[in-house]
């Protein structure tokens, strides 16, 4: 009876039921700490940025399944790419939840991959700030680590 | 049951929607309430045949408007046995009348070495206000902690008091549905010479209340949560309080004075009511009182310990191990506010699943992340049931949670 398969996507919930990059990095990784303070989730993005790439990546916290579905998602896909290409991808990500629009600027080779499964969570709008709270969190840690 | 719950049902046009052609279920009281049509109607039939200005103009029109918005008071005074209407302050909401408690009573006695007690089990709105004047202040919190059984540990409760000033608590919590016993930490505060605050916003809507047989100094409750519409909270205190209080907002209204070196203020209850009050919603404050006087108290309250008995059991039988009740066991000791664990599922998957079958009910920490931290838990689905809620919300809960099963 239920519609929401579209919302619990098989592939999101095996990033809930199995994530991936689970776990903290020690310094000089840097730490970001993010939180949703409506629900209570919370979150830690740990970075490793050497030379302008993302060497490894790595989260920690609680939250629903989508908030640590996204987060997994997020870090199996930024993980080797470069700050302006991890920038891209958040930006694409962000559209694909409407909080964003598209201005053209991202490039066509930005692609979401699995990630678009979470395009479901646009239908119940109080949950997009679960999907997001990650890709916050690691855009804010990216914005300290080029301070 | 006890009551006509299917008669009362009527009465709330919101219980009547439907939503993808299905009833809802609508567990979320505790949040806030429905409104029944005596409530609507006397706000609609005010604005459209009684509204006026209050006490400021002499035309027939706002001596009449005037007169129905100190009758609500009368009435919202004699709900909760306060002496006198002038003990009656209308606030903005509960939150509002904590606020003016701390920024009023609690800026003009508390300094550097005095100590105010409050519990674990306190909303934010009972903690907060009281953490921001200290920080200035700088006088000490102390706090009462929980046993296992989610009652407050009263064993210390002497120790705690000494030196305090004001004990502040909640009478039942809004996450565990336990209801403290609130006569008796009035009295333990007394004796220890600390005037007794009352957080009512869970107890206020569901039993009947008697401030002067609680023995309480002061009582805050909001309306929406008690059938009323938002917008209007009260604060009740006992009068000697109130007159030794300084004003907390200013403005029109709770003035008797005001030349260029000063002001001199109006008498109770218009010293706190600065500004334009919402005269609407306390008209309609009125008329839910009128409503749950018609119902009484005790009837809402036998209704709610039986639900209770019902929804513990009916959850407790069909899933066992899988779901955790945070709060008493006794439903003579709680109220009919559930918070639980399913399984593992997080409460925000949980709630995204009811509502799939209309159960409404809230998911997250409730206002109380210290309570949440103490329970080891950081979020809930709550559940929560007024006197219009019945067996067929409590099965639809039940029946909704298989499908969390199964999904997740």
């Amino acid at each position: 009876m239920s519609n929401l398969e579209d919302l619990y996507r098989e592939v999101i919930l095996d990033h809930y039921r199995t994530p991936r990059n689970r776990g903290e990095l020690p310094p000089p990784a840097t730490c970001t700490e993010g939180t949703n303070p409506l629900c209570g989730d919370e979150i830690k993005i740990f970075l490793n940025v050497i030379d302008g790439i993302v060497q490894d990546v790595r989260f920690s916290g609680h939250g629903c399944s989508i908030s640590q579905a996204s987060a997994s998602m997020m870090t199996a896909i930024v993980k080797g790419k470069s700050l302006a290409d991890v920038r891209a991808v958040a930006r694409r990500f962000k559209q694909l939840m409407t909080i964003e629009e598209d201005d053209g600027t991202t490039p066509a080779d930005i692609r979401l991959g699995d990630i678009e499964a979470l395009q479901g969570v646009v239908k119940y709008p109080v949950r997009i700030k679960c999907a997001v709270l990650g890709w916050n969190t690691l855009l804010q840690g990216l914005n300290s680590t080029d301070a | 049951m006890t009551l006509n719950v299917a008669a009362i049902r009527q009465q709330f046009p919101m219980l009547a929607k439907q939503i993808n052609g299905k009833p809802i279920h609508y567990l979320d009281s505790a949040n806030s309430s429905h409104k029944p049509n005596c409530v609507i109607d006397a706000m609609s039939a005010f604005m459209r045949e009684g509204y006026a200005p209050i006490g400021r103009s002499s035309y027939t029109l706002a001596g009449e408007a005037s007169a129905a918005y100190e009758g609500a008071r009368t009435k919202v005074a004699k709900f909760i046995n306060a002496r006198s209407s002038r003990e009656v302050i209308f606030t903005k909401n509960a939150t509002e009348s904590m606020n003016l408690v701390a920024q009023s009573w609690g800026r003009a006695n508390l300094g550097k070495g005095d100590a105010i007690l409050l519990t674990h089990m306190e909303h934010h709105a009972n903690i907060v206000p009281w953490q921001m004047l200290a920080k200035e202040s700088g006088f000490e919190i102390r706090w009462v902690p929980l046993t296992k059984d989610f009652q407050l540990d009263l064993s210390s409760l002497d120790q705690l008091l000494r030196g305090v000033k004001a004990f502040s608590f909640t009478s039942m919590s809004n996450v565990l549905g336990t209801i403290n016993p609130t006569r008796e930490m009035c009295a333990a505060a007394h004796a220890a010479g600390a005037i007794a605050i009352v957080d009512g916003c869970q107890s206020v809507p569901h039993m009947a209340t008697d401030v002067q047989a609680l023995g309480a100094d002061m009582l805050a409750f909001s309306s929406h949560k008690m059938c009323g519409p938002t917008g209007v909270g009260v604060l009740w205190a006992r009068e000697e309080l109130l007159e030794a209080m300084p004003p907390f907002l200013g403005g029109g209204g709770m003035i008797s004075e005001v030349s260029l070196d000063g002001f001199t203020y109006a008498e109770l209850p218009h010293k706190f009511e600065a500004g334009t009050p919402p005269i609407v919603e306390v008209i309609g404050l009125g008329a839910a009182v009128d409503f749950l006087n018609g119902i009484g108290m005790n009837e809402v309250r036998r209704h709610e310990i039986e639900l209770t008995n019902y929804a513990y059991h009916a959850l407790t039988q069909r899933y066992g191990d899988d779901i955790t009740i945070h709060g008493p066991t006794n439903p003579e000791l709680r109220g009919a506010t559930f918070s639980f664990a399913f399984r593992d599922v997080h409460p925000h998957d949980v709630s995204q699943v009811l509502d799939q079958h209309n159960v409404c009910v809230r998911a997250g920490h409730h206002c109380a992340k210290p309570l949440m931290r103490l329970i080891g838990a950081n979020a809930t689905a709550r559940a929560s049931m007024y006197l219009y809620s019945d067996e067929s919300d409590v099965d639809a809960l039940v029946e909704a949670l298989g499908d969390v099963s199964s999904i997740f």
